[in-house]
């Protein structure tokens, strides 16, 4: 049957295709391309969100210097690239250690993988919030249990600003090591288990079969899990905008928080809609490269 | 054919049913706008007098203070029609004032005899003027505030304390008149163990999202004697903000943090000020006059526990000002009305149910009358403060000059990061750049 | 040579005991954030703040009063003064020194989150459907390019979407608006449902239209008669996605909302009480919150892996 079998009656294929797919794209070019334009537009000019009545003047390429030569943008971009590499480190050796558990299939393995999961769905925001009342050094129950393991005396978690970045890095991980562990483990289980028993066949240890078989045919799902973390944590705001509001200092303040800072709390939309384009320019390639490794993926 | 009667039926219950909500719309109703804290509690109960002569129903959107000053920029940047009537920060003026935000009031002011020589002038400068000093009205002074200071009468009144701390530095355990004296005290009862707590010194001002830090370094800041900019030459810096008074009262805060705070006292603001003080946790806070009425009624510490003083002393005597002005929002769909609100809360009669009910009222009819120090414990301190307050900008661009304080400060006082000579020359050149972009600097 | 033959795909009992507690101590330190938060918000404020934290407090419902209503201090000779409590709501409040103002805007706001989420729910799988349909079954030019487009959507960092956004939103007066958050997050869930739509579209075989338009229907009859009822796992469970992220979403709510159409994520963090974080109210209002979003995660168990990766992997 040929795919595009014509009815007697009522709307052609053709006709039904335009109808079902354009209200989509009409939406996502009112409320993605235009903005991305006038944001285009913006960046070039010195437009103040708070005077509007002000007088408008293109500024060519000023705001993009500004914010290429901005220390205070460089710190932020600086700390959101820690952000990354620590969160996703702990996320893909923890994630990755708790898929390799899970697919040992015990009893209860899938209630407990559903109880992992929990966190992940949660609201980044009302995440921050509450673990600010965990994180308290007085009486939140963070500094108890550490202390049980050992005498760390009294520290603060949220207010020291050598711990304030791995206060994040924590409560990040908490969230989304169920992802990682949720992605690896279909991973794990998209392994064919003739090639294990080939192994066995071929008296193979432990070891080797899992660097010879299992760490090569998971690694595709581990660079797409980095990827779509990267992407995720890039963007990330609501979290930390709650629990440490880039502070103490700014030694938390993550690129989207700066761009917050300076569109919505010093109205300077010029400067900011660069420092947008430039994020959303980064966030791109990044995408495009996921997609790339998305297809040799799913080839398999 | 019997569908003309259902349709006519139908017809005449939409038409009911819109000439009802109309109806309901145009009972009258205000809203009001302010900061979620104590003495909004106490304008929702005075403001039942209003209700009740003229029949008007108030709504209120209170939003508490570290997310205010964001949501309701917003609110009026956008030319939202939520608020009726804005009882808005004082720094806001210049910037409500320039982009048409607030309703200009003198001609209100005059046609019903409201007189601006009626308010203490400091109010009437800070909250309600723009350019600041002239005679353009935005606001009418509507709460009066400073930052000052409680302190645990009751530890202090303790005897063993007394001898110990009169042998230690020659003179009473009493509230502080110089800065260096609030140190001692501070450093005094650090790490002190009283009723089985360890106790601290103060509860000081360190919050890093919106105003915190700022409120509470000006304080040691404007004592040592420091000026924002040249008085001769406006928005000239070099040498004003950055200069030694600056420095030194600056240096003066961090050593305060650092010896007197408690642990994890590193994001703190009005809340968790209120928050140390109430559980037992410090000796002494700083916090906005507003909370006394409040802190005075407190279960745990009010009454004789607790008393008051105001900011002490170091090369002159200065408090930063606090305090807020009611406006009538531009885009208001009910301008009128809103007046109405104005002419009845600027009433001598209303001021001192505002003042009874824990409001801080501005007019001179409530605080010069005979026995005012006397109708609270926190009377006298808020006339004194009154008298010393110096204010932050009011520029159009004060959000990101505080910002631009806010970073620097806390990137010094809390991170500890370089001098405070460092920290103040970085702001010198944050503000002068705002400055040049605004245009008041070449 | 009598080994038991082990491998990563028939693991030893012991390796499975092993492998089963590591994952439940993991699983119960994971859970006991969880678990804190329901905690506390039956407990009394000093119960909250109690150091060493107390594992067994007495319940109170002080957080859920406290969440629901606004309260004002009153001295201990002004309460004396005042007629007894009404119900055991104006009790709890007096037994903290307080009096009863009136409610409070949480149950606005936790209304005008069902409301928006469900609104722009709605919309989003219907446009979705449709669109990914088309995608599915007919030669739309260019589709792969279109449907790279619709992904890309979500790449922007929220705050930079809400920039030019706000602008649009003051030109039309959306601000502050229900049905300015509805299409904003239509618009941002569009992506999600056309991706995993199509995913679950592909997977029904056209055979099923194809024999009913050859029996006479046209093809949005076969639509609407033999496809969507085969997908309605499908949009059921896109559904719920796109009601989580409405839910859950945090920076446009606290950037393009003020008193009318506050959504709950924004407002949680402002639960003060009176002088301080009322730990248990907060506690209280977050409980709610999540309560709904930890039951369908439950009811979604065997679809979140394919519902986090926009449909391009299913298990």
């Amino acid at each position: 049957m040929s795919p595009t079998v014509h009815p007697q009656q009522g709307l052609s294929d053709k006709a039904l295709a335009w109808i079902f797919v354009t209200p989509t794209i009409l939406l996502l070019l009112a409320f993605n391309i235009f903005p991305l334009i006038w944001t285009i537009y913006l960046s070039f000019t010195n437009y103040r969100a708070n005077r509007p009545g002000a007088e408008v003047v293109s500024v060519g390429i000023d705001n993009y210097q500004r914010v290429l030569n901005s220390e205070a943008i460089w710190e932020s971009m600086r700390a959101t690239a820690g952000f990354l590499c620590a969160s996703i480190t702990l996320q893909i050796l923890l994630g990755f250690g708790l898929a390799l558990l899970l697919n040992r299939k015990f009893r209860s393995h899938s209630f407990w993988s559903t109880a992992i999961l929990l966190p992940m769905m949660l609201a980044p925001a009302v995440v921050g919030t509450f673990w600010k009342y965990f994180f308290e050094p007085q009486y939140g129950i963070f500094n108890y249990i550490v202390n049980f393991f050992g005498d760390f005396g009294s520290f603060t978690m949220l207010g020291d600003t050598a711990l304030a970045p791995w206060a994040i890095v924590l409560v990040d991980t908490w969230m989304w090591t169920p992802y990682v562990m949720l992605l690896l483990l279909a991973g794990l289980r998209s392994i064919p288990p003739y090639l294990y028993e080939a192994a066995e066949i071929d008296r193979a240890s432990e070891w080797t079969k899992f660097w010879r078989i299992t760490l090569p045919m998971v690694l595709p799902f581990i660079v797409l899990a980095v990827l779509f973390r990267a992407i995720e944590n890039f963007k990330m705001f609501d979290l930390v905008d709650q629990l440490t509001n880039g502070g103490p200092g700014s030694v938390t303040e993550l690129a989207s928080i700066t761009l917050k800072r300076e569109a919505f709390e010093k109205w300077r939309t010029g400067f900011s809609s660069a420092l947008a384009i430039i994020m959303f320019v980064a966030i791109y390639g990044m995408s495009l490269v996921t997609v790339r490794f998305l297809e040799r993926v799913k080839q398999r | 054919m019997n569908l003309k009667p259902k349709l006519l039926a139908a017809v005449a219950a939409v038409a009911m049913g819109m000439s009802a909500s109309s109806a309901f719309a145009q009972q009258k109703q205000l809203t009001l706008c302010w900061a979620a804290w104590d003495p909004a509690n106490a304008l929702v109960e005075l403001s039942k007098d209003f209700t009740a002569k003229s029949g008007v129903q108030m709504k209120f959107e209170f939003v508490p203070w570290p997310n205010f000053a964001q949501r309701m920029l917003n609110e009026l940047n956008s030319k939202g029609k939520l608020c009726d009537l804005m009882i808005g920060d004082s720094q806001w003026i210049g910037s409500a004032a320039t982009e048409g935000h607030y309703v200009k009031l003198n001609d209100f002011f005059d046609k019903n005899n409201i007189k601006m020589a009626d308010f203490m002038p400091a109010t009437v400068e800070g909250y309600t003027t723009w350019p600041k000093g002239t005679k353009n009205y935005y606001a009418l002074p509507a709460m009066g505030d400073a930052v000052a200071w409680t302190y645990r009468k009751d530890w202090f009144a303790r005897a063993d304390l007394q001898q110990e701390f009169k042998a230690k530095h020659g003179r009473d355990l009493a509230p502080p008149k110089t800065w260096d004296e609030l140190k001692q005290i501070g450093q005094f009862f650090q790490g002190r163990t009283i009723d089985g707590k360890k106790v601290y010194g103060a509860a000081l001002y360190t919050e890093r999202g919106s105003e915190g830090i700022t409120m509470g370094v000006t304080n040691t800041m404007y004592a040592n004697g420091m000026r924002y900019d040249n008085p001769a030459k406006p928005y000239d810096l070099k040498g004003y903000i950055n200069g030694p008074e600056a420095v030194a009262g600056l240096r003066f805060y961090k050593e305060l943090f650092d010896c007197c705070t408690p642990p994890g006292h590193t994001n703190a603001y009005m809340t968790e000020n209120l928050d140390a003080y109430k559980s037992g946790q410090v000796a002494m806070q700083m916090n906005f006059i507003a909370f006394f009425p409040g802190i005075n009624k407190d279960p745990a510490v009010g009454g004789e526990k607790t008393g008051f003083f105001p900011m002490p002393t170091a090369k002159i005597a200065a408090a930063q000002l606090g305090g807020q002005g009611i406006s009538v929002v531009n885009y208001s769909a009910k301008k009128d009305l809103a007046l109405e609100y104005i002419k009845w809360f600027a009433q001598p009669a209303i001021q001192q149910k505002w003042w009874d009910a824990g409001g801080a009222s501005a007019h001179k009819a409530v605080l010069d009358k005979p026995g005012f120090e006397k109708s609270a414990a926190y009377a006298p301190v808020y006339l004194d403060s009154m008298k010393i307050v110096k204010d932050f900008w009011q520029e159009p661009s004060y959000a990101q000059l505080l910002l631009a304080m806010q970073k620097r400060t806390h990137d010094y006082v809390i991170a500890g990061k370089g001098t405070p000579q460092e920290a103040l020359n970085a702001l010198e050149k944050d503000w002068t750049e705002i400055f040049k972009e605004d245009g008041k600097v070449k | 040579m009598n080994r038991p033959i082990h491998s990563p795909m028939d693991p030893s009992p012991r390796s499975r005991l092993i492998a089963a507690v590591l994952v439940i101590t993991y699983a119960v330190l994971s859970l006991i954030p969880l678990a804190w938060i329901f905690m506390t918000s039956v407990r009394t404020p000093e119960d909250a703040i109690a150091y060493p934290p107390k594992v067994i407090a007495a319940p109170s419902a002080v957080g859920f009063v406290n969440l629901f209503t606004t309260r004002s201090r009153v001295s201990a000779d002004e309460l004396a003064a005042l007629p007894p409590p009404a119900n055991w709501v104006e009790r709890t409040v007096r037994e903290q020194q307080m009096i009863l103002s009136g409610p409070s805007r949480f149950m606005d706001r936790y209304t005008n989150s069902l409301v928006i989420g469900f609104g722009s729910t709605i919309l989003s799988i219907i446009l979705g459907t449709l669109a990914a349909y088309a995608f599915s079954r007919f030669r739309v030019p260019g589709k792969d390019d279109w449907l790279f487009f619709i992904l890309s959507t979500r790449m922007m960092p929220p705050i930079a979407v809400a920039i030019p956004v706000y602008l649009m939103f003051r030109e039309l007066g959306l601000n502050d608006t229900h049905t300015g958050l509805i299409l904003l997050y239509t618009v941002v869930n569009l992506s999600l449902s056309v991706w995993l739509l199509k995913g679950f579209m592909d997977e029904i075989p056209r055979e099923y239209e194809e024999a009913a338009m050859v029996d006479g229907y046209t093809r949005w009859q076969a639509f609407v008669k033999v496809v969507l009822p085969q997908a309605a796992t499908g949009i059921a469970t896109t559904a719920i996605f796109c009601l989580i992220f409405a839910w859950n979403e945090y920076a446009f709510a606290l950037l393009l909302t003020s008193g009318n159409a506050q959504t709950a994520p924004p407002f949680i963090p402002t639960i003060i009480g009176e002088g301080g974080l009322d730990w248990p109210a907060m506690a209280a209002g977050t409980t709610l919150f999540l309560l709904p979003v930890l039951f369908f995660t439950v009811l979604l168990r065997k679809h979140l892996l394919r519902g986090v990766t926009f449909g391009a992997i299913r298990k």
